[in-house]
């Protein structure tokens, strides 16, 4: 690939492109409005075919993109319009508009494009690549205009910001706040509509939904905070269009589309996998390490709850092994998950291990006894609190006294020293 | 025009509007009482990686490796647009849009890869659909459609719409009430102790199959007309249930043959040249019958908002 | 068991959303006759009733009907679910939504039997909706929309009804109505546990109650467990250090 003028023009232009799709499409998805893009998109064919048969008609060159563009905008209008207007029959829901809208608009389109093929004047307008997107075959100045728009829709949504704000995150408050939340409605409707025409050429009317709503996606599984949710969606953004006008750099038959969607969706799907607050991966991570927390502490109180049972502390005379298969009945767990949490806890030094038969460490009884201490203060505030029985009380503090905060625990039993007796039967489990 | 004409190059191309588009719309009530139209529009592209995948296994356009591996991609993009949704937490409709554009995307760098575009199943198939090459080209007379054959040698586009409708129309007949109460209170089916579950991973498939068989004829896009547009006109025209769903397949198979004749054969009679893309008339008959019915349906009194 | 379970019984029923304690560790049995389960916001009573007909998964515990579980005496189980889930539009009458409720007695197909739509109009007239019957239900005023679902759960002909809210958004005739329905059902030996957020009026629809909030706090005879003690013990004493605690994965060990 030769990095000519007119490439980097277009990548810069895509680039553009994907930075406003990115913003205006987190707003969009805040408001509930993405597939809206979707209707957008698919109404702008008949718009753009008419366009080119009207100016080949009065004897203009019909590949000149302004007017295209413009009975793009003027189509896409009207389709959201006619989204609007199914939707307020309240028979048809809004998702059932915006799939007769986009099928029947594009239906519209596709009839029009068969009936322009036949005439010569405008059947090389090459209308084709607006469906599925040619960035290759994009000329510099049609990059221009398409990051020209694109930059229209960024300025309009930075200064739009507060507005926008306050209707995605509360319309009823923002409405008694008495801001017009249906004019902010309608300037998103409209921005939409701006993005999406301007990235026909790019990305084309059947995927260019997918540059709004994967980036935005993408950016709220990264962050909860709004200018920073902006800031990565139109990043991913525009590293999607980048990416995509490279790769249609590099293949030219393959549609830019595509490509743009595929890299869009690789980063959406390493959030969703990845990201530190919700992917599903350290999700899972997580999951296991309280799993595990919750197994460690609970065979730490049973060897503990073994020895108290037997009438003897640990470091008292009394003080001797336990078989592990005693702690697994204790519990009612199998004998080999016993066995295995034995093991992790005598690699952490917490359990000492002898022929099938444990042994609380010094550090192994301290933790032990802060499990007691948790758990009974658990038990004893719920008894307190009156309704359950000693066994709920005992399964119901099992549950929760893992995920207690120290303060909390301590606030439940105040004296740091006091352990109290169960108050129940300690051994085997009900 | 003479007979073999017409049995060559109308009689197919207008049996198959008129199957895809009435099992499209008998399926597509369903989708709209359910309010999940826009699954229909992500099932409708989420199959094109399948097709594309039965295709390049297979190496050639059959009708059961393309269904096959429609209906897997089918059954995944719902998968995953549940999953998305719960891991995501974004809205159903978001979700949607992620997947099926993904999987649509998939399936035309796909097509790119395995060749697939060059052969047979081009990009013109899956945006416009085509009709028009569905040709019966044994055909010699009439005398040829009771003979069988000649009448083995029909297009296999019609073999497959044929066996999917028949399908369709069998499920939805032994579904018949179970289907009505998943579409009006599903929480209520399963406490009653239906398979819920079941019946719409039946209704999904349902779809799939039928998106695939009419992909063929009418593209993957306008598979969605003919999904939603019928379903739409009878929910403004009727309180009747039977009449909404059985209804939504007469006004489809409806659509599908008055389409075909107004893109292609009634210019052709009246002496004009002009020859429309017969999918494309009938997705736009089907926007436009929605606006009528919106505006010229029956207002009753309305008691309570709801 | 004993030859007379209860007709509804949940054993240490424990739910959470996401790891967000709704129920925890539940049990209870309800008597026969009319039981109220009462209880504020969000202390879990629908997701009572919607966990022990298996709508939403359970951590841990069971549900039994009668002493056997769900499966085996289903079409012994009314169910009346909250108002509002449906969509109004939808193209069905009142008679039609009735006749869901004899679904399971008929085949899959065909038409509706006879016997089957006229125990569908039986039920329709049992809540004074006689004459409603070919109504589409969202030609119905919002009590007429709740009296079709009331008979929707009676047409089930069950030993015991599971009601979510019967009462919510209905005006005061419609509300007399539906507890004269409740009273002749339980003089005919059927029992109800409907799901109620009117104190007021519990003890005088209701000869059962429990008071629920996460968990069971109290339950018995109105006049023996719906005292302010235990009312301010569910409204008011929550289970304030316990309410962010999450339920470890490791729970059920």
């Amino acid at each position: 690939m030769t990095l000519g003028y007119n490439t980097i023009v277009v990548l810069a232009g895509c680039a553009l492109l994907g930075l406003a799709a990115g913003t205006v499409g987190s707003f969009a998805l805040l408001r509930g409005r993405a597939l809206v893009a979707d209707a957008v998109g698919h109404a702008a064919l008949p718009g753009v075919v008419l366009a080119a048969l009207l100016v080949a008609t009065l004897g203009h060159d019909p590949r000149a993109l302004p007017p295209l563009l413009a009975g793009a905008a003027v189509a896409g209008l009207l389709g959201v319009l006619a989204v609007q207007a199914l939707a307020r029959t309240r028979r048809i829901r809004e998702d059932a508009a915006i799939a007769i809208v986009l099928s029947s608009f594009y239906a519209l389109g596709v009839a029009l494009l068969s009936y322009v093929q036949t005439l010569p004047e405008a059947a090389q307008a090459g209308l084709n690549k607006f469906i599925l997107g040619q960035a290759a075959a994009m000329r510099a100045e049609d990059a221009f205009w398409a990051g020209a728009v694109a930059l229209l829709a960024l300025l309009l949504c930075l200064l739009l910001f507060q507005r926008l704000r306050a209707a995605c995150f509360d319309p009823d408050f923002a409405r008694v706040a008495g801001l017009d939340t249906q004019r902010t409605d309608l300037a998103l409707l409209a921005l939409i509509v701006t993005v999406t025409v301007a990235g026909l050429q790019a990305v084309g009317l059947v995927l260019i939904v997918a540059l709004l709503v994967l980036p935005a996606a993408t950016a709220r599984l990264l962050t909860f905070r709004l200018p920073r949710l902006l800031l990565f969606s139109a990043l991913i953004g525009a590293f999607a269009g980048a990416a995509g006008a490279a790769a249609s750099a590099v293949e030219p038959d393959l549609p830019t589309g595509a490509a743009v969607v595929l890299a869009g969706a690789a980063c959406f799907t390493l959030a969703l996998l990845f990201s530190p607050d919700r992917g599903m991966v350290p999700e899972a991570v997580r999951r296991a390490g309280r799993r595990l927390d919750a197994a460690q502490e609970h065979f730490l109180r049973a060897a503990w709850e073994a020895q108290e049972a037997a009438g003897a502390g640990p470091g008292t005379a009394g003080d001797r092994w336990t078989p592990i298969a005693a702690l697994a009945a204790a519990r009612g767990w199998g004998e080999g998950r016993a066995w295995w949490i034995a093991r992790w806890l005598a690699v952490r030094d917490l359990v000492a291990l002898s022929e099938r038969q444990v042994h609380l460490t010094p550090r192994g009884a301290a933790a032990a006894r802060r499990a007691v201490r948790a758990h009974r203060a658990v038990e004893h505030h719920l008894l307190a609190l009156g309704a359950a029985d000693t066994a709920g009380a005992d399964r119901l503090a099992d549950m929760v006294e893992h995920g207690l905060t120290p303060e909390a625990a301590s606030r439940l039993l105040p004296e740091p020293s006091a352990l109290p007796a169960s108050p129940h039967a300690l051994g085997g489990k009900p | 025009m003479t007979a073999a004409d017409i049995l060559r190059l109308d009689l197919p191309a207008l049996t198959a509007a008129v199957l895809a588009c009435a099992t499209c719309g008998l399926l597509g009530s369903f989708l709209v009482l359910r309010r999940e139209s826009l699954l229909g529009d992500a099932l409708s592209h989420a199959v094109l990686p399948g097709i594309i995948g039965g295709f390049a296994l297979t190496g050639a356009r059959a009708g059961l490796p393309m269904l096959a591996g429609a209906l897997v991609a089918a059954l995944a993009a719902t998968a995953l647009i549940t999953l998305v949704r719960r891991a995501a937490r974004i809205e159903s409709g978001a979700a949607t849009g992620a997947v099926f554009t993904t999987f649509f995307a998939l399936g035309l760098v796909l097509m790119e890869v395995t060749g697939a575009r060059s052969v047979d199943l081009d990009l013109d198939c899956v945006l416009f659909g085509q009709l028009e090459t569905i040709v019966w080209l044994e055909a010699t007379g009439w005398s040829s459609l009771l003979d069988p054959a000649a009448l083995a040698t029909l297009p296999r586009q019609l073999h497959l719409l044929a066996g999917v409708a028949l399908v369709v129309v069998l499920t939805v007949a032994l579904l018949w009430r179970p289907l009505h109460l998943l579409c009006f209170d599903p929480d209520y089916a399963a406490a009653i102790g239906l398979p819920a579950r079941r019946l719409e991973l039946v209704l999904n498939l349902l779809i799939a199959a039928a998106a695939v068989a009419a992909f063929e004829a009418v593209g993957s896009i306008l598979v969605v007309a003919m999904l939603v547009c019928p379903a739409a006109v009878l929910r403004l025209l009727t309180d009747d249930y039977r009449r909404q769903v059985l209804g939504g397949a007469l006004l489809g198979g409806a659509l599908g043959a008055v389409g075909y004749a107004l893109a292609g054969p009634v210019p052709a009679m009246l002496g004009s040249g002009v020859a429309l893309n017969a999918a494309g008339v009938i997705g736009t008959l089907g926007g436009v019958l929605v606006a009528a019915a919106a505006l010229l349906r029956p207002r009753g009194p309305r008691v309570a908002a709801g | 068991m004993s030859g007379t379970a209860a007709p509804f019984e949940v054993r240490g029923l424990t739910v959470a959303y996401a790891e967000r304690p709704v129920l925890w560790d539940v049990t209870w049995a309800a008597p026969p006759g009319l039981t109220a389960i009462v209880g504020p916001n969000g202390a879990g009573k629908s997701t009572l009733i919607r966990a022990a007909l298996g709508l939403i998964p359970t951590l841990s515990g069971s549900a039994h009907f009668f002493g056997r579980p769900l499966a085996e005496v289903r079409n012994r189980v009314g169910y009346l679910p909250q108002r509002a889930s449906v969509d109004w539009d939808f193209p069905a009458t009142a008679l039609d939504v009735v006749c869901m409720a004899r679904y399971p007695r008929m085949s899959w197909w065909g038409r509706v039997p006879r016997r089957e739509r006229d125990a569908a109009r039986a039920a329709l007239a049992e809540v004074g909706l006689a004459d409603f019957a070919e109504r589409q239900i969202g030609r119905l005023s919002g009590g007429q929309q709740q009296r079709v679902f009331l008979a929707r759960a009676l047409a089930q002909d069950a030993d015991l009804y599971l009601m979510d809210e019967p009462f919510a958004a209905v005006d005061a005739a419609t509300e007399q109505a539906i507890v004269a329905v409740l009273r002749r059902l339980t003089e005919t030996g059927r029992s109800v546990v409907a799901v109620h957020h009117d104190l007021s009026t519990v003890p005088d629809y209701f000869a059962q109650v429990l008071l629920l909030n996460g968990r069971a706090i109290a339950a018995g005879t109105v006049q023996d467990a719906f005292t302010p003690e235990t009312i301010a013990a569910t409204y008011g004493g929550r289970l304030n250090l316990l309410e962010h605690a999450s339920v470890t994965a490791g729970a059920r060990g």
